[in-house]
């Protein structure tokens, strides 16, 4: 019994991480879906959003390093702190201007290339973007704090030990990052089905040319989902970073990220949620009973193993489309 | 060789089988479009006029399907001018081309294989949606209304069309002549004022071709749509159109009625005398 409990908060909190990885993932699905691009810098522009945040709100002056460099000044602060609501709202902002940046800078030139050369782009873009955030805001680790609450659950733990007679342990922040998250896609999947923006981002993804003949802009579109996906990246980077600090190895989530997506099919925003969960739970299972026997810290790789079986056995994943061709 | 345009040639008249030509819509002057060292078309003109069918023929590679691009948006000519509904049409981008309610088809059929045959049809209705983002995903008051006045038209189209069994069949399903079909239901939920068909019966069997050339028979008469189509096929091409350009070697070599253009001798010896038998 005792044993089963413990097995039931392990799968409650994979659940949880399994939410965080899901978000990730998402931001790779929109690209992928929208244009046939696997976005390398998914990751990056989640480190990239959570450093212009945390630089907006607390009012560091942008290549500060570098105006001191060239001008011989020590400008380093404004003196001011912005509100949470408030540099969220501006970090969005620099998120479509990126978005816009990427399309002018880089897709326009790439139209109607194979998909190998946009992914190829998209590492360049991933490179640049890290170079980026380092000279615009630093490359010291920072601490992210958006006012969303943390440590353990006390309302959680009450509630479990009540009905279980054993309290679980649970991380506010991850109760969050579940309501946002789940939030986040039930707003993408009305987008994506309903409205005349989203079915003309999923005609994009079918064939450019039909979209093209019906009056869809191509250049709109490709704005609008990088956007989007920036968006996805800035709430990503917002969990992550409040959970583990704003610093390089947040653009490695993104990694996370792959395994997810081989289980949950790179075309399908549910499958991204399914494989996240699938993946955080399965992850810390296995840790838990599997661990101990074969020396521990298998949560490393572990994601992986599962993804290359899937390879294996069901490429397209659990929800990605069959790929159906008349021969 | 280009044929003299008169001033009767401008007079609106009414054909014997009663629909009723108008002035000129579209008006091509001196097209030229090279990719490269290639000259895919030199020095073209004709013009549409408002309400017939109009036909482009000539053998492989005369340019047919660049000129239909160029009409469409998707090739922006060296030189030339496009005159459309009086006016001289910057360089347009292709989706902007289609908002002016030019519509069109494509030869190797470009449709959503994702989607279903209705929710295709739907795209082409795209562009005249108007209601508000946050009203559409909530599916609220004027989106819906909005969204069930699109579907009546659609649904028109596809009694039209006689596709209603399809309605939720992937299209990517179906076989091929009735994705030429779906792609002309789609074109036609625009409400074009000028349908653009590229080889609209290529690989269709006989059957397949009568169904398909009285739709378009229909389109034009029914709905009065402009029509301009490029077509293989002689003895259908002969039968649907008012009119006929004849294209070789990116050049016009002839331009008239159906009759004319059989009995005109360059077109005889550059298409008819040689591509068949």
């Amino acid at each position: 019994m005792e044993q089963l409990l413990y097995a039931s908060e392990i799968v409650v909190n994979g659940l949880m991480t399994g939410v965080m990885y899901a978000l990730v993932a998402l931001g790779f699905v929109l690209i992928y879906k929208a244009s046939g691009v696997f976005n390398y810098a998914q990751g990056v522009m989640a480190l990239f959003a959570a450093m212009t945040l945390v630089g907006i709100q607390q009012g560091q002056v942008p290549f500060a390093h570098l105006i001191n460099a060239l001008t011989g000044t020590h400008v380093s602060h404004f003196g001011w702190n912005v509100p949470a609501v408030l540099a969220i709202a501006l970090t969005a902002v620099v998120m479509v201007l990126l978005a816009i940046a990427i399309q002018k800078l880089v897709l326009q030139h790439l139209v109607g290339q194979e998909p190998i050369i946009l992914f190829m782009a998209t590492i360049g873009l991933a490179y640049f973007l890290e170079g980026l955030g380092d000279v615009m805001w630093g490359a010291d680790v920072k601490t992210l704090d958006v006012g969303l609450p943390q440590g353990i659950s006390d309302a959680a733990e009450a509630l479990t030990a009540r009905l279980t007679g054993y309290g679980f342990f649970i991380d506010r922040l991850d109760i969050w990052a579940a309501v946002i998250a789940t939030a986040l896609v039930a707003a993408l999947v009305a987008f994506s089905q309903y409205t005349k923006q989203g079915r003309a981002m999923r005609a994009v993804a079918d064939d450019h040319q039909a979209a093209l003949s019906v009056g869809i802009s191509l250049r709109f579109i490709w704005i609008m989902v990088w956007s989007i996906a920036g968006f996805v990246a800035l709430v990503a980077g917002i969990m992550w970073g409040t959970k583990s600090g704003v610093q390089f190895s947040l653009s490695l989530i993104a990694l996370k990220a792959l395994p997810v997506l081989m289980l949950g099919g790179f075309t399908s925003i549910p499958g991204a949620i399914v494989g996240g969960l699938i993946i955080g739970v399965g992850e810390k299972l296995f840790e838990y009973f599997v661990g101990p026997m074969i020396g521990g810290a298998t949560e490393t790789w572990f994601a992986y193993v599962l993804a290359l079986g899937f390879l294996v056995f069901r490429p397209q994943g659990l929800f990605g489309e069959r790929i159906i061709e008349r021969v | 060789m280009n044929e003299h345009m008169t001033t009767a040639d401008f007079e609106p008249y009414t054909t014997a089988d009663g629909r009723r030509i108008g002035g000129v819509m579209m008006d091509l002057r001196n097209i030229t479009l090279r990719f490269g060292g290639v000259t895919a078309i030199k020095d073209i003109s004709f013009d549409i006029r408002e309400g017939e069918i109009r036909a482009i023929i000539g053998p492989n590679g005369a340019g047919k399907s660049s000129m239909l691009n160029v009409i469409s948006g998707f090739y922006v000519p060296q030189e030339g001018e496009v005159w459309f509904r009086g006016k001289r049409r910057p360089a347009l981008r292709p989706y902007q081309v289609a908002r002016l309610g030019i519509a069109r088809t494509f030869q190797n059929i470009a449709l959503f294989d994702g989607m279903t045959v209705l929710d295709n049809i739907m795209t082409g209705r795209l562009t005249m949606m108007k209601s508000g983002l946050v009203s559409q995903a909530l599916w609220w008051g004027p989106a819906q209304r909005e969204e069930i006045e699109h579907r009546e038209k659609v649904e028109r189209i596809i009694d039209f069309l006689e596709i209603q069994n399809l309605r939720k069949t992937p299209v990517g399903r179906l076989p091929y002549g009735l994705k030429k079909r779906v792609e002309l239901a789609r074109a036609l939920a625009a409400e074009p004022s000028l349908l653009l068909l590229d080889e609209p019966m290529a690989g269709m069997n006989v059957e397949e071709k009568e169904d398909m050339s009285r739709f378009i028979l229909d389109v034009n008469d029914e709905f009065g749509t402009t029509i301009a189509l490029i077509e293989h096929d002689m003895g259908v091409v002969m039968d649907l159109s008012d009119r006929v350009v004849v294209m070789d070697y990116g050049r016009k070599i002839g331009d008239g009625t159906p009759s004319e253009v059989r009995n005109n001798q360059a077109v005889i010896d550059a298409y008819l005398g040689v591509a068949h038998d």
